[in-house]
């Protein structure tokens, strides 16, 4: 087969025919919200958390988690003044239903609402292999469940315990923080169940958040920050002993 | 050269190839992969298509205004409305799920997809059908209020067994102004479906 010109002219124009169809398709643009104005994350304010658990039934409610699994829990500390590095944790089914009540008054207790982190360079989007978990745009660690093959890679990566492999899909599931809320100006379900303002849904894109002016005037830790997760939940009034 | 036409075979099985291997993954690469990283962008779309199940307390207080104002005298005024209330949503059947193209059905049988989520009705869409259920205060308020020494010190909190002995909360109380004597005749806790 010798190809001559007249041959190249005619398949030169198909290859392009059909290089246009591998690009073509257009995604759903959404009207309202534009994904570049905004960068999410949250403030958790320990000492305001008192431990009634709506935010772990809010989250099942809203995001229909199977019982036993959790896209938010909330554990109770208590540390001795002797026993620093070896608190006692406990989170009897997620907090979901309160914590056993406390008679005498020894050492300090107090409460820390855990959910996914949002971590701007995450460990569990880095891992997967085929590009079903992923930062959106506006900072939000998503998972695709249309992609994901249920390896559960991300779920060992997760360092914060954040994900799990849903019992009926067999796909990983997590935290979305609302992302069908958020993106139609809502807060999420656990900050608006919350009845201590102990949770705060934060857009650090946008100036007039009250997160810039918390951020400024008061101490703030994330989780495990030696891991250099870029983690985007805040917590005011962390103790060293919260792992 | 005119040696070189098995060259040419070769060079033309090659194009071929590719043309091939064009068209196979413009079908089995997503439309939409690729476009903001290496996801499927469309991702974030359908994520956000999940129903809004807690409407928000700015959708109650669009009719229940006189709840909102002795609300905002009271101790709850940064209480919102669906953290004692309770999600303003009931599930609807699921509507018959369409069937795809050729190559999507037999991607399903394969893997089978994930079932769909029931769409939901607000209580606030269809206030006659959908009625959020009355809370019953004494297991409501003593989820927040029962004293324990693991809570915040600050937080109002009482033994339930010594403070009230039974009787419910909102005898004395009301939920959405709780301070006695404050506005507990005005806009008391009344309505709802028992």
């Amino acid at each position: 087969m010798n190809i001559s010109r007249r041959h190249l002219l005619i398949l030169l124009p198909a290859a392009a025919v059909a290089w246009k169809y591998v690009e073509a398709g257009t995604p759903d643009a959404s009207p309202n919200y534009q994904m570049s104005e905004h960068w999410w994350g949250m403030l958790i304010n320990i000492p305001k958390c008192i431990g009634c658990g709506n935010c772990v039934r809010a989250c099942q409610t809203e995001n229909d988690v199977p019982d036993g699994n959790f896209r938010t829990w909330v554990e109770r500390y208590h540390v001795t003044d002797t026993e620093m590095t070896t608190p006692e944790v406990i989170s009897p089914d997620g907090g979901k239903e309160g914590f056993p009540v406390v008679q005498e008054d020894a050492g300090k207790y107090f409460f820390v609402p855990k959910m996914c982190n949002h971590c701007a360079d995450s460990p569990c989007t880095q891992v997967c292999p085929v590009g079903a978990t992923f930062i959106s745009p506006d900072g939000v660690v998503l998972v695709d469940q249309k992609y994901c093959l249920g390896c559960g890679y991300c779920v060992q990566a997760c360092p914060y315990g954040c994900r799990y492999l849903h019992p009926t899909k067999h796909v990983a599931d997590k935290c979305t923080l609302c992302y069908h809320r958020i993106t139609k100006g809502l807060t999420t379900a656990c900050c608006e169940a919350c009845p201590t303002g102990a949770r705060q849904l934060a857009d650090l894109k946008d100036p007039n958040d009250p997160i810039h002016e918390f951020l400024k005037t008061h101490p703030v830790q994330v989780l495990k920050p030696q891991m250099a997760t870029g983690a985007k939940l805040y917590y005011f009034g962390l103790d060293g002993s919260v792992r | 050269m005119k040696d070189a036409g098995h060259l040419f075979r070769f060079a033309g099985l090659f194009v071929v190839a590719f043309l091939v291997f064009l068209v196979v993954r413009g079908y089995v690469v997503p439309k939409t992969f690729g476009q903001y990283g290496h996801y499927r962008g469309a991702a974030m779309g359908e994520i956000a298509q999940h129903p809004v199940k807690f409407a928000g307390h700015q959708t109650c207080e669009g009719c229940h205004s006189d709840i909102a104002d002795t609300k905002t005298k009271g101790a709850h005024a940064h209480v919102n409305c669906e953290a004692c209330h309770g999600a303003l949503f009931q599930n609807l059947p699921v509507p018959p799920q369409p069937k795809g193209n050729l190559y999507e059905r037999f991607v399903a049988l394969i893997v089978p997809p994930p079932p769909p989520t029931p769409p939901v009705l607000l209580h606030a869409d269809d206030p006659a059908t959908v009625t959020p259920v009355k809370p019953d205060t004494l297991v409501l308020c003593a989820r927040c209020h029962t004293a324990s020494a693991a809570k915040p010190k600050d937080f109002p909190q009482v033994d339930p067994t010594v403070h009230m002995g039974g009787v419910p909360c909102e005898t004395c109380h009301n939920p959405h102004s709780p301070a006695i004597g404050s506005d507990a005749s005005e806009s008391p806790a009344t309505g709802g479906a028992k």
